[in-house]
C-alpha cells in the first residue's frame, strides 16, 4: 500500500524533476514562448501565428508531455499538414482568394520590382553557404527572404525540416516588422527628389473582367511549364484567385479565406511551435539563421528601391523608386510602408495603388522564385 | 560540385530564371489586355 502510494507520487512530480535535472533549454524556450505572447498579445505581431506558435512551443517544452510522440496530438498535426506539405497550400488558396491583382495587370512591369525583391534570397543563400549550412540548409534560409510564411514553410518541410522552427518564426516575425526594417533604408538610398516622384493615376480602366478571370489560369499554365517543381505553390495561390474572379462559387472563396484559412492557420501555428523544444531549438545555427533571415529582407527592400532609381531615370522621372520596396511579399504591409513613407516627404502623393501592384507582384515574384529554385535543385539532381 | 559552385549555379540560374519567368509573365499580362481591352459598359474597375 505504502509502496503504492509513492509511485503514485512520484508519477505527479516526475515532470518537476525532469525539468530541474534535464529542463534549462525547456525553461527558456518557455520564456520565448512568453516573448511569442507578448508580441501577438500587445504589440499585436502577426498574432494570428504567432499566438498559436507560442503555444505549440509551451506545449512542446513541458517535459514528458509526449504530445511530439507518436500518437501525441502536435505529431498528429505536423504529420497531416507538415509533413505533407498541405497546410501551406491551404493556406494559399485563402491567399489567391483575397488578393486583387488589378492593380499589377493595370500596369504589368510594376512586376520588375516583385523579381528585385526576391533577391535576398540568392544574396543570402551564399551567406548561409559562407557560415557553413549545408546546401538545401542554405536554400531553405534563403527562401526567408521571399518574406513569406508559406513558401518558407513548403520548402523547409521538404528538404530541412530540422530547420522549419527557426525559419519559420524568422520568416513572420521579419514579414510583421516590415514598417519598421523598410523605411531607414528607404530613405537611406533615395533623394528628396526622387522620393517626391508623382506617378501619374490611370484616368479610366484598363483591365477587363475576362483578363482578370484568364490571369490565374494562363499564369499557372506558363509558370508550370517553366518550373514545373513549384506547380503547387503557384497553382494553389491562382486556384484561389480563379475561383474569386470566377464570382460562381461564392461559397468555396468565402470558405477559403475564411474558414479554411484560419482553421489551417490555428494547426500550422501549433505544428510549428511544437518543433521548437528546446532540446533541438536553442543553437548557435537558430541565431545564425535569424541574423541571415534579417540581412534577407533588407537586401530585398535595397534591391527594390535600387531597381525602383534605375526605372526613374528610364522613364524620365515618372517612377517613384520608394515603390520598389513594396516589391515584397508582406501583403499589404510593405504597400503600405511605401504610402506612408511617400507621404511623410509630400503630402499629397498618392503611391498606394502602385505599391499595391508591386506588392502583389511581390507575392507572386516570391513563388515563381520558390518555384524556380526547386527546379533548378531537381535539374542539378539534389532533390 | 563543391559548395561555392553549387552557391553561384543556384544564385545565377535561379535569379535569371526568376526575372525570365516574370518577364514572360509580364508578357502575358500586356497580351491578355491587348486581346480582352476593357468595352463600354463592362464592370471593370481599378482598385
Amino acid at each position: 500500500m505504502l509502496d503504492s502510494l509513492l509511485f503514485g507520487l512520484s508519477g505527479l512530480s516526475e515532470g518537476v524533476v525532469h525539468l530541474s535535472r534535464h529542463g534549462l533549454p525547456n525553461v527558456v524556450m518557455i520564456c520565448i514562448s512568453a516573448i511569442l505572447f507578448y508580441l501577438a498579445i500587445k504589440k499585436g505581431v502577426e498574432p494570428l501565428l504567432l499566438l498559436p506558435i507560442g503555444f505549440g512551443c509551451l506545449l512542446v517544452n513541458i517535459p514528458l508531455s509526449e504530445l511530439m510522440e507518436t500518437g501525441g496530438l502536435l505529431k498528429f498535426l505536423y504529420d497531416i499538414g507538415i509533413a505533407t506539405e498541405i497546410f501551406p497550400l491551404l493556406i494559399f488558396v485563402g491567399i489567391g482568394a483575397m488578393t486583387d491583382f488589378t492593380p499589377l495587370l493595370e500596369d504589368p512591369k510594376i512586376l520588375l520590382f516583385g523579381a528585385a525583391g526576391q533577391f535576398g534570397i540568392f544574396i543570402t543563400l551564399l551567406l548561409a553557404l559562407a557560415v557553413g549550412f549545408a546546401e538545401l540548409e542554405a536554400v531553405c534560409i534563403g527562401i526567408i527572404g521571399a518574406c513569406d510564411g508559406p513558401t518558407a514553410i513548403y520548402v523547409t518541410s521538404q528538404y530541412a525540416p530540422h530547420l522549419l522552427g527557426p525559419v519559420s518564426v524568422a520568416a513572420y516575425s521579419y514579414m510583421s516588422l516590415v514598417p519598421i526594417i523598410q523605411p531607414p533604408i528607404m530613405r537611406a538610398l533615395t533623394s528628396d527628389k526622387e522620393r517626391t516622384v508623382k506617378m501619374a493615376m490611370p484616368k479610366k480602366a484598363t483591365v477587363s473582367p475576362r483578363t482578370r478571370l484568364l490571369f490565374p489560369v494562363v499564369v499557372t499554365v506558363a509558370t508550370g511549364l517553366i518550373a514545373p517543381k513549384g506547380l503547387p505553390l503557384i497553382g494553389t495561390i491562382m486556384l484561389g484567385n480563379f475561383m474569386k474572379e470566377s464570382g460562381v462559387v461564392g461559397r468555396l472563396t468565402h470558405a477559403s479565406e475564411n474558414e479554411i484559412a484560419n482553421i489551417v492557420t490555428l494547426f500550422l501555428g501549433l505544428a510549428i511551435g511544437a518543433t521548437m523544444d528546446g532540446h533541438v531549438f536553442l543553437k548557435y545555427q537558430t541565431l545564425a539563421i535569424f541574423a541571415l533571415g534579417f540581412l534577407a529582407i533588407c537586401v530585398d527592400t535595397a534591391a527594390g528601391v535600387l531597381l525602383g532609381k534605375l526605372m526613374c531615370r528610364l522613364t524620365g522621372w515618372k517612377v517613384n523608386p520608394l515603390v520598389g520596396a513594396a516589391g515584397i511579399s508582406a501583403y499589404p504591409m510593405a504597400a503600405r510602408v511605401c504610402q506612408t513613407v511617400g507621404q511623410k516627404f509630400d503630402k499629397k502623393n498618392y503611391l498606394l495603388m502602385y505599391a499595391m501592384g508591386a506588392n502583389t507582384g511581390g507575392q507572386i515574384g516570391s513563388v515563381v522564385a520558390a518555384a524556380v529554385m526547386l527546379s533548378v535543385l531537381k535539374g542539378m539532381g539534389l532533390i | 560540385m563543391d559548395t561555392w559552385s553549387f552557391g553561384l549555379t543556384i544564385t545565377i540560374v535561379g535569379a535569371g530564371g526568376t526575372f525570365v519567368t516574370l518577364g514572360v509573365l509580364i508578357g502575358i499580362m500586356s497580351l491578355l489586355k491587348k486581346i480582352f481591352p476593357v468595352s463600354t459598359g463592362s464592370d471593370s474597375r481599378t482598385s
